[in-house]
C-alpha cells in the first residue's frame, strides 16, 4: 500500500473532486472548497514524489509554499466573495456578470 | 492680276454672304450695304475686266489658273479659273443683275421679316454662279452646279410661312436633282474614258479620239441633263413657273443671269465635246421647248406666270441655237436676253409693288395683285415702268433697233442654215419663228392688258403710283441696255449682229469629227441672215399687229376664240396638264412604291425580324438576369453570406459568458490532449 502510485491516485481522486466542484458549484464559496482540494491534491503529489520520487526537501518547500499560497488566495478571494455579496446580496457567480455597478 | 480680279469677283459675295448670315441683323439697315458694296466691287472689277478685254481685242484670249485640290494618284482634282471671252462677259452680266437685283430689292423688300437673311442669300446665289462662269474642269463646275441649286431653293423659300412658297422650292430642287443625276453620270462617264475634268484636257482626248461614239453621245446626252433641269428644259421645265413664289427680283436675277442660264452656259462651254447626235437631242429639246413654253405662255393671266413660260421658251431658243451648231448665237442670246428679261421682272416687280400697295391701302388682301385681269390703264399712272416695258418686250419680239432682233436673228439664221441642210429636220425652223410670233403675241398681250384699255379696277386706280427711284433705276438701266448699239460697238448697223461681241467671243470648231467646223457653221447663218430677217421681222411684226387687235383694239374677241378652242384653250391654260400628270403617272406610283415598301420596312422587316430580333434578346438577357440573380447571386454570393451568418449564430452559443463553461471546455481540451499523448 505504502508505494507513489496509491499517493498518485488519492491526489487524482482529490483533484478530480475538485474539478468536479468547481465546474459544478454555482456558489462561490464552494468553487473555492473546490480551488482549495486542486491545491491540497497537487501537495499530496509533492509530498509523495518528495518520499518516492527523489525531489527529496525539495518537495516539501514546494508543499510549504503551496500552504502559504493557498492561505493569501483564501483571505483575497473570500474578502472578494464578501464583497460580492455585499454588493448583490448573493454569493452566486453566475449572477456576477456586469463590470460596473 | 486677272487672276486677283476673278478672286475678288468670286469671293466678294461669299464673303457677304458670311457676314450678313452671321451678324446681318445686328448691322445699321441689317447689313444690306455690305450686300450692295461687295457686288457693286464685284461690278467694277468685271467692268475693268470686260474693257481690258475690249481694249486687248483677241479673240483667241484664254488664261487659266489652278490649284490642285487633291492628289490621289490616279484621282486628281483640281480647282482653278478658266478665264476667256465668254467668262468675262458672263461675269459681266452676272454681276450687272445681280447689282440690279441688290438695289432694287431696296424698297421691294423693305419692311421684309428676313430682309438681312434675303441679301445675305442674294451674295450666296452670285457666289455660286461665278463659280459656275469661272470654273476650269467639270468638278468645280458640279460644286457650284449644286451651291446655285441650294440657293435657289433658300431664295424660292424665301416666304416660307406660304406654303406654296416652301412647295416651290421643295419642288426646284428636286427637279434640279433629276437633272442633275443625268449630269453627274456625264461627268464619271466623262472621267472614267479620259481619266481628267479639266476642259482643255476633255476637249484634247474628244480631238484624239480617246472617247467617241455611243460613250461621248451619253455622256453628252447626260451633261445635257443637268442644262435640262437648270434651264428648265421640257420635261423638267416644271419648277421653272412655280419658283415665281420667292420674290419678284429674285426671279428676275434668277431666270435672266444665274441659274437657268447655268444650263446654258455649260452647254455653250462644253460645245466642242458634243457629238452630232447629242446636239439633235438638245437642238428638239430646245426647239420643243420653245414653242411649248410660248403657247402655255399665251393663256396664262398671272403677270409673273407669263414670263416665266417666256424666260422657259427664251432659254429653249438658247438650247435650240446650242443644238443646231449656233452656239455663240445662243450665248449672245443669253446676254441680251439677261437684260431685257431682267427689265420685265422688274417692271412685273413694279407693277405687282403698286398693286400691293394699293390692295393695302384699300384693306383688301382677297385680290391677287399679280392677275392682269386685275390692271388695266396702268400706263399714265407708272409711265418709266410702261416705257421701259415696252423696250424690253419690243427687244424680246425681236423687233429691229433692239438686242432681241440680233441675237434671235442668229439663232434662227442657225436653225434655218440647219434646216436648209438637212430638210428631214423640217421642224426645227419651224419651232424656232413659230415661238417668235407667239412671243411677240403675247409679250404685247401682258403690255395692253397690264398698261392700256380701262382700269378693271378703278378703285384702286387712284392708289397706283409710280415706284420709287431704287425700282426704276435698274429699269431705265436694263431697257437701255436693251438697244442694239450696245452690242454693234463699234459698227452702227442696226440689221447686223456684226460688233464686238461677234469678233471678240468666237466660236470653237466642235472636236468631234463629223460636226461641221465653227467657220461652216458661219457660212450657213451668213447664207440665211436675209431670209431669216425678213421673216423674222415679218412673224414678229404679225405677233404684234395680232396682238394690238385682239387686246388693244379688240377687233378680234378672245373669248370667242377661246370658246372656239376650247379644247386648245383649256389644254394651254393647263400646262397641258403635265404637273398633273406627273402627279398621277410619277409621283402617285413613286408614293405608293414608297408605301409598299416602307409596309415591307416597317410592318414587316421591323416587326418580325428588328422586333423578334430584339424579342429574342430580351429573352436572353431575361435568362441570364435569372440565372445571375437566382442562382450565382442567391445560392453562391448571398449563400456564403448567409451560411457564415448562420455558422457565427450557431457557433456564437459556445460563448455563453460563463467561466465554469469556458473551464469545462478546457477541460476537454485537457482530456483530448492526454488521449492524443497516449497513443
Amino acid at each position: 500500500m505504502d508505494s507513489l502510485q496509491t499517493y498518485l491516485f488519492i491526489s487524482a481522486i482529490l483533484f478530480s473532486l475538485g474539478l468536479y466542484g468547481v465546474i459544478t458549484r454555482r456558489n462561490g464559496i464552494a468553487v473555492l472548497m473546490g480551488i482549495e482540494l486542486i491545491l491540497n491534491s497537487a501537495n499530496i503529489n509533492f509530498i509523495a514524489f518528495a518520499r518516492f520520487g527523489g525531489m527529496n526537501l525539495s518537495g516539501h518547500v514546494f508543499a510549504l509554499f503551496v500552504i502559504i499560497m493557498a492561505a493569501a488566495e483564501a483571505a483575497v478571494a473570500l474578502a472578494i466573495i464578501i464583497n460580492i455579496f455585499n454588493n448583490l446580496q448573493t454569493v452566486n457567480i453566475d449572477e456576477a456578470q456586469q463590470l460596473k455597478l | 492680276m486677272l487672276i486677283n480680279y476673278a478672286l475678288g469677283i468670286l469671293f466678294l459675295p461669299l464673303l457677304s454672304f458670311i457676314i450678313l448670315i452671321l451678324v446681318g441683323k445686328r448691322l445699321p439697315r441689317q447689313g444690306d450695304w455690305v450686300a450692295i458694296a461687295s457686288v457693286l466691287i464685284t461690278l467694277i472689277l468685271s467692268l475693268a475686266m470686260f474693257g481690258s478685254m475690249l481694249l486687248s481685242h483677241d479673240p483667241g484670249f484664254s488664261h487659266e489658273a489652278s490649284i490642285e485640290w487633291m492628289d490621289l494618284g490616279a484621282f486628281r482634282i483640281e480647282l482653278g479659273f478658266l478665264i476667256d471671252n465668254i467668262t468675262i462677259v458672263m461675269l459681266l452680266v452676272v454681276a450687272l443683275i445681280s447689282t440690279m437685283t441688290h438695289v432694287f430689292s431696296i424698297k421691294y423688300m423693305a419692311g421684309d421679316i428676313r430682309y438681312s437673311r434675303y441679301y445675305a442669300y442674294l451674295g450666296l446665289f452670285t457666289f455660286s454662279m461665278n463659280g459656275i462662269v469661272l470654273a476650269n474642269n467639270l468638278f468645280s463646275l458640279y460644286i457650284f452646279w449644286e451651291l446655285v441649286g441650294v440657293s435657289s431653293y433658300l431664295l424660292i423659300g424665301h416666304w416660307f410661312e406660304k406654303d406654296s412658297a416652301a412647295d416651290a422650292g421643295k419642288k426646284a430642287f428636286l427637279t434640279n436633282r433629276v437633272g442633275d443625276i443625268g449630269f453627274f453620270i456625264g461627268v464619271m462617264l466623262i472621267f472614267t474614258a479620259l481619266g481628267t475634268f479639266n476642259y482643255g484636257e476633255i476637249f484634247q482626248g474628244v480631238a484624239q479620239g480617246d472617247m467617241a461614239g455611243t460613250l461621248l453621245t451619253l455622256a453628252g446626252i447626260g451633261l445635257f441633263m443637268g442644262a435640262i433641269g437648270k434651264s428648265s428644259q421640257f420635261p423638267l421645265h416644271i419648277w421653272l413657273p412655280d419658283a415665281m413664289e420667292g420674290p419678284t427680283p429674285v426671279s428676275a436675277l434668277m431666270h435672266a443671269a444665274t441659274m437657268v442660264a447655268a444650263g446654258v452656259f455649260l452647254t455653250v462651254r462644253l460645245f466642242p465635246i458634243f457629238t452630232p447626235e447629242a446636239l439633235l437631242f438638245i437642238a428638239y429639246v430646245g426647239g420643243f421647248t420653245a414653242i411649248f413654253a410660248a403657247t402655255i405662255a399665251i393663256t396664262q393671266n398671272d403677270i409673273k406666270k407669263v414670263l416665266a413660260y417666256s424666260t422657259v421658251s427664251q432659254l429653249g431658243y438658247m438650247i435650240l441655237a446650242v443644238g443646231t451648231g449656233a452656239y455663240i448665237a445662243g450665248f449672245f442670246h443669253l446676254v441680251t436676253h439677261a437684260m431685257f428679261k431682267a427689265c420685265l421682272f422688274y417692271g412685273s416687280g413694279s407693277v405687282i409693288h403698286a398693286m400691293h400697295h394699293a390692295l393695302h391701302n384699300k384693306h383688301d388682301h382677297d385680290t391677287d395683285p399679280q392677275d392682269m385681269r386685275n390692271m388695266g390703264g396702268f400706263k399714265s399712272k407708272m409711265p418709266v415702268t410702261y416705257w421701259t416695258m415696252v423696250v424690253a418686250a419690243l427687244a424680246i419680239s425681236g423687233v429691229p433697233l433692239f438686242s432681241g432682233f440680233l441675237s434671235k436673228d442668229a439663232i434662227l439664221a442657225g436653225t434655218l442654215a440647219f434646216g436648209t441642210h438637212h430638210p428631214q429636220h423640217f421642224l426645227l425652223p419651224i419651232f424656232g419663228f413659230g415661238a417668235a410670233l407667239i412671243t411677240a403675241f403675247y409679250m404685247f398681250r401682258l403690255i395692253f392688258m397690264t398698261f392700256h384699255n380701262e382700269p378693271k379696277l378703278p378703285e384702286l386706280y387712284d392708289d397706283i403710283n409710280e415706284s420709287p427711284k431704287e425700282m426704276t433705276f435698274p429699269l431705265v438701266l436694263l431697257s437701255t441696255l436693251s438697244v442694239f448699239i450696245f452690242y454693234t460697238l463699234p459698227y452702227f448697223n442696226p440689221l447686223s449682229d456684226h460688233g464686238w461681241f461677234m469678233e471678240l467671243v468666237k466660236a470653237k470648231d466642235s472636236m468631234v469629227p463629223g460636226n461641221p467646223s465653227a467657220h461652216e457653221i458661219a457660212e450657213g447663218i451668213h447664207h440665211s441672215h436675209t431670209l431669216t430677217m425678213i421673216l423674222s421681222t415679218l412673224v414678229a411684226a404679225l405677233g404684234i399687229f395680232l396682238s394690238w387687235s385682239v387686246y388693244l383694239k379688240k377687233r378680234i374677241s378672245a373669248d370667242a376664240w377661246a370658246e372656239k378652242l376650247a379644247p386648245y384653250y383649256n389644254l394651254s391654260l393647263n400646262k397641258y396638264f403635265i404637273d398633273e400628270n406627273y402627279d398621277k403617272y410619277l409621283y402617285q406610283p413613286l408614293l405608293r412604291l414608297a408605301d409598299r415598301i416602307s409596309f415591307i420596312d416597317w410592318e414587316l422587316y421591323d416587326k418580325y425580324f428588328i422586333n423578334g430580333f430584339g424579342h429574342v434578346t430580351k429573352w436572353l438577357s431575361f435568362l441570364t438576369g435569372r440565372t445571375d440573380y437566382d442562382g450565382l447571386d442567391q445560392t453562391i454570393v448571398d449563400g456564403l453570406g448567409r451560411s457564415m451568418s448562420k455558422a457565427g449564430s450557431t457557433l456564437k452559443e459556445v460563448q455563453t459568458g460563463r467561466l465554469q463553461n469556458y473551464m469545462l471546455f478546457a477541460l476537454f481540451g485537457v482530456v483530448i490532449i492526454v488521449i492524443f499523448q497516449s497513443f
